[in-house]
């Protein structure tokens, strides 16, 4: 296993800040979960300096991008203010993503946002799973549509999940909990494991040319030409084989 | 440069008079734009093929055939022909026969298809659409260049000693455009070929086909067919003119608002700006299209839509008159004079039979004496080259 000790400090994991980046969409001012990602994220930098791992953190409230949301879901155009925090999440090394629970769900706000982004924009992205809700007995929210929704998304979604009922805003263990998920998410910010991840393993996932990831084909130099569908594309079989 | 008009064959409800047409107006309304379009010297005129209401062409080559029995000049194209759900081999002869009849003035555009229940309809997994797509032109280019073919693949049953007719009008296939709009292996495609490509430049933003296009110029250089400034691209549009501004957006906004596609969910404004929709005064179409050459790089085909949304046909007659008359001539000197030296013109059968041929005469195939098959003896041909000869199936 790779220690800050054995990689003379010249891993770039290392080198640049980290960016952390926080999507609540939370609606009420001030927000719960607004108040809950700002907790965690407080923590998480925290932890991170502790590290000695620069960091900086950005946070997205989804409200104000509603309307933009809303029109890209049925346009397929994104207005600059949704375009510019889709580019955030890309060049983020960690996301702090939390949601209001509604009507025993997530929110449709923070769904259709997540609805937005090209599959490949958040592999092996760290995610600090967070939701606020009006009652204890929405706790499992989280682990039922959060989880499969960035499991989906292929991203690397942290052990601990952070989820607060109105009573946790009184219990000492809400703070346990931000704490145990910060150093999570601090720890694997700090390895670099997106960044392992996308090293050696890219072209093993599904991607969109010229989509919004960082890591996204752009032009003819960052394209295999010898994938199975770009050989079928120039008149060989897909798969080389006697016929070649 | 070519200039023209495509489309989608929509039988879309008048949301001004309320009204729907019947297929059987629908029908003939596109064959009597088709013929404005030739009578105001537009070059090109492109349907689209689909397999559900509420559209109108389901047959682009037997609509094609009649318009090429009613026109003089207009080249006869296809946006898109469905290179995924159709037999490649029928594709081949339908579009053979259509270039004879149509005195070669006939292209297609390929591409896949986006509306899901046709693949299963049609036999096919949407899963492997882009195989099929694939696939399937690489057997089309084939039977259009060799007389006889023997080919297997995943995509249809093996072919043993098949010959498709008739063969291309002068023995010079129909040119090719491959349409997409976010897949680097059909650029590719086009790229290997020497093909054309065509993005359709429209429910999309400004500029958001330039990395394919890109790749599709790269590529084509990459394969020796020129520079990529002289890749063959070609791009769509959606065009509403009238000759003063306010009066353009005034016209078209209860038929944009009335869409089914952009319905409620759009701002006309958002759409005029944000991409390539064009509506305004002529200058205004000359001057939004000028920007797609600053932004693409020369190219050889510019096509509209102009009737789809249920705009009456009078109104539709009235886009082609305008791009007629006014803003195709405007944008042709335009153009030619921005236009880099050694960019070529999009390939058109007379060009092709030049290039093949130069001055000499182009090659008629006469049938050998009808063997009952293509399997025994030599090729099917008169003049086929007995070097060439077909490979044999094993008979046990």
């Amino acid at each position: 296993m790779s220690t800050s000790a054995d990689n003379d400090g010249t891993d770039p994991v290392e080198m640049a800040p980290r960016r952390v980046v926080v999507i609540s969409a939370g609606t009420n001012e001030p927000s719960t979960s607004t108040m809950l990602a700002d907790r965690i994220t407080q923590r998480s930098l925290e932890h991170l300096r502790e590290m000695n791992c620069t960091a900086t953190a950005r946070s997205r409230e989804l409200a104000p991008l509603a309307v933009a949301i809303a029109q890209a879901t049925v346009s397929g155009l994104s207005p600059a203010d949704l375009q510019s925090a889709i580019e955030q999440l890309a060049s983020a090394d960690a996301i702090i993503a939390c949601t209001p629970v509604y009507k025993a769900g997530i929110s449709g706000l923070f769904k259709s946002f997540v609805d937005l982004l090209d599959n490949d924009l958040l592999i092996a992205k760290p995610v600090l799973l967070a939701a606020t809700a009006g009652s204890s007995r929405h706790a499992l929210v989280i682990d039922e549509q959060m989880r499969p929704l960035f499991g989906y998304m292929r991203a690397l979604t942290l052990p601990t999940s952070v989820f607060a009922a109105p009573e946790d805003w009184g219990s000492t263990e809400l703070g346990d909990r931000i704490d145990r998920a910060a150093t999570e998410l601090a720890v694997a910010v700090h390895a670099g494991i997106e960044h392992g991840i996308a090293e050696r393993a890219w072209s093993g996932y599904q991607h969109q040319f010229a989509g919004n990831a960082t890591r996204a084909e752009q032009t003819a130099t960052d394209v295999d030409f010898e994938s199975p569908l770009m050989r079928l594309a120039t008149g060989r079989r897909a798969k080389p084989g006697a016929l070649d | 440069m070519q200039f023209g008009i495509f489309s989608v064959s929509d039988v879309t409800r008048d949301a001004v008079s309320g009204s729907t047409p019947s297929e059987a107006e629908r029908i003939q309304a596109i064959v009597e734009i088709a013929r404005r379009a030739d009578e105001v010297g537009l070059d090109v005129f492109a349907i689209g093929e689909h397999h559900n209401p509420p559209f109108s062409s389901s047959s682009p080559t037997t609509l094609l055939a009649h318009i090429a029995a009613l026109t003089q000049q207009i080249i006869l194209s296809t946006s898109v022909t469905l290179i995924t759900t159709n037999d490649p081999v029928k594709i081949a002869e339908d579009y053979a026969m259509l270039q004879h009849l149509a005195g070669g003035r006939v292209d297609l555009m390929l591409g896949r298809g986006n509306t899901v229940p046709v693949y299963p309809w049609f036999g096919k997994d949407i899963r492997k659409g882009l195989e099929l797509a694939l696939e399937n032109y690489n057997l089309l280019h084939r039977l259009w260049r060799e007389d006889v073919v023997d080919w297997e693949g995943d995509s249809r049953t093996a072919l043993q000693g098949f010959t498709a007719i008739p063969r291309p009008l002068d023995d010079v296939p129909p040119f090719v455009w491959h349409g997409a709009i976010r897949t680097p292996e059909i650029a590719e495609q086009a790229a290997y070929y020497g093909n054309g490509y065509f993005a359709n430049n429209i429910l999309a933003p400004n500029f958001h086909f330039k990395p394919l296009v890109n790749l599709y110029r790269e590529r084509f250089a990459h394969y020796g067919h020129g520079a990529p400034e002289q890749a063959i691209v070609g791009l769509g549009g959606q065009a509403f003119i009238a000759r003063r501004s306010q009066d353009a957006v005034g016209r078209f906004r209860p038929y944009f608002e009335g869409s089914p596609i952009y319905g409620k969910s759009y701002r006309l404004e958002d759409i005029m700006h944000g991409t390539p929709m064009s509506v305004g005064s002529p200058q205004e179409v000359i001057d939004k299209t000028l920007t797609f050459q600053d932004g693409f790089g020369d190219y050889q085909r510019q096509l509209w839509v102009v009737d789809a949304m249920g705009l009456p046909l009078e109104m539709a007659l009235e886009q082609v008159e305008l791009l007629g008359t006014e803003v195709v001539p405007a944008l042709r000197k335009e153009m030619e004079a921005r236009r880099a030296p050694g960019v070529p013109d999009a390939p058109t059968h007379p060009s092709l039979v030049r290039a093949k041929y130069g001055d000499g005469p182009a090659r008629q195939p006469r049938p050998n004496a009808n063997r009952g098959d293509n399997l025994t003896g030599a090729s099917p041909y008169q003049d086929t080259d007995p070097d060439l000869a077909a490979e044999y199936p094993l008979v046990a």
